[in-house]
């Protein structure tokens, strides 16, 4: 199954709609539990970063019979320091983004704990894009 | 724990999902922030937050949790109810503080989820 959304930066209105739909398509093909908090906690985290930092961006989910392979591009500032923002606790939020429950530094931290594959290709300047792998 | 007790408990308004208070939660977690919300593992839990705002209730959805408990006298808006109703989430208001309203909970005797 595949599927796209497009992610409109600066919406937290609509952030985590994508999220919602792969995990109630998830949930009618009966995939194990634990396998779908997984995923929809690594999309969401993805996916309200893009509305958090980027312009715009598109999702691309597609559920195969060993798992599921998301891909996040969005346009925007990139990241400068991708180590740094893989630490715990680092955040370049604004305040509008902290203010609704976000910016704690946690995001990546929490994809990568819920993938079983997570790729960063950055472009400062440009955008950046998330290759997630989570296996059945 | 009932829904229905934790109702009582904390002085709350059901604001969505008044079907749904038989339903039972052992455990709850309290927090304001919502990366913390998405690392629990656990499902089918209580969350108490007083944060309210629609993705209070997307991040309710995706970590599994049975019932939003906004505390401190926050609203849940008409876009939080209706997204509630459409995930099946339990929405309760409590004017108690987040702190008095874990406290309450804790001596009834609902588990911490760590």
């Amino acid at each position: 199954m595949h599927f796209e959304f497009d992610v409109e930066g600066g919406n937290f209105i609509r952030a985590g709609i994508a999220s919602s739909q792969v995990k109630k398509t998830l949930k009618m093909l009966a995939v194990d539990p634990a396998v779908v908090k997984r995923t929809v906690v690594a999309l969401y985290e993805a996916e309200v970063n893009i509305v958090a930092h980027a312009y715009r961006g598109h999702i691309t989910v597609d559920i195969g019979g060993e798992g599921i392979r998301m891909v996040l591009r969005d346009e925007g500032p990139g990241i400068p320091d991708v180590p740094l923002a893989m630490t715990r606790g680092y955040s370049t939020a604004s305040e509008k983004v902290r203010e609704m429950g976000f910016g704690a530094g946690m995001g990546l931290p929490n994809i990568q704990d819920n993938a079983d594959s997570l790729e960063i290709d950055t472009v400062v300047g440009k955008g950046t894009t998330l290759n997630i792998e989570i296996k059945f | 724990m009932r829904i229905k007790e934790i109702c009582t408990l904390v002085a709350g308004k059901v604001v969505c999902g008044a079907d749904r208070l038989e339903v039972n939660v052992d455990r709850a977690f309290a927090s304001d922030l919502m990366s913390d919300v998405l690392t629990l593992k656990n499902a089918g839990f209580l969350l108490l937050t007083g944060l309210a705002n629609v993705q209070s209730v997307r991040i309710a959805e995706m970590s599994d949790a049975a019932c939003l408990l906004l505390c401190r006298g926050k609203q849940a808006s008409p876009e939080m109810v209706q997204l509630a109703r459409e995930d099946g989430l339990v929405i309760v208001q409590s004017e108690y503080s987040m702190y008095k309203c874990a406290g309450l909970l804790f001596q009834a005797g609902l588990l911490p989820v760590y």
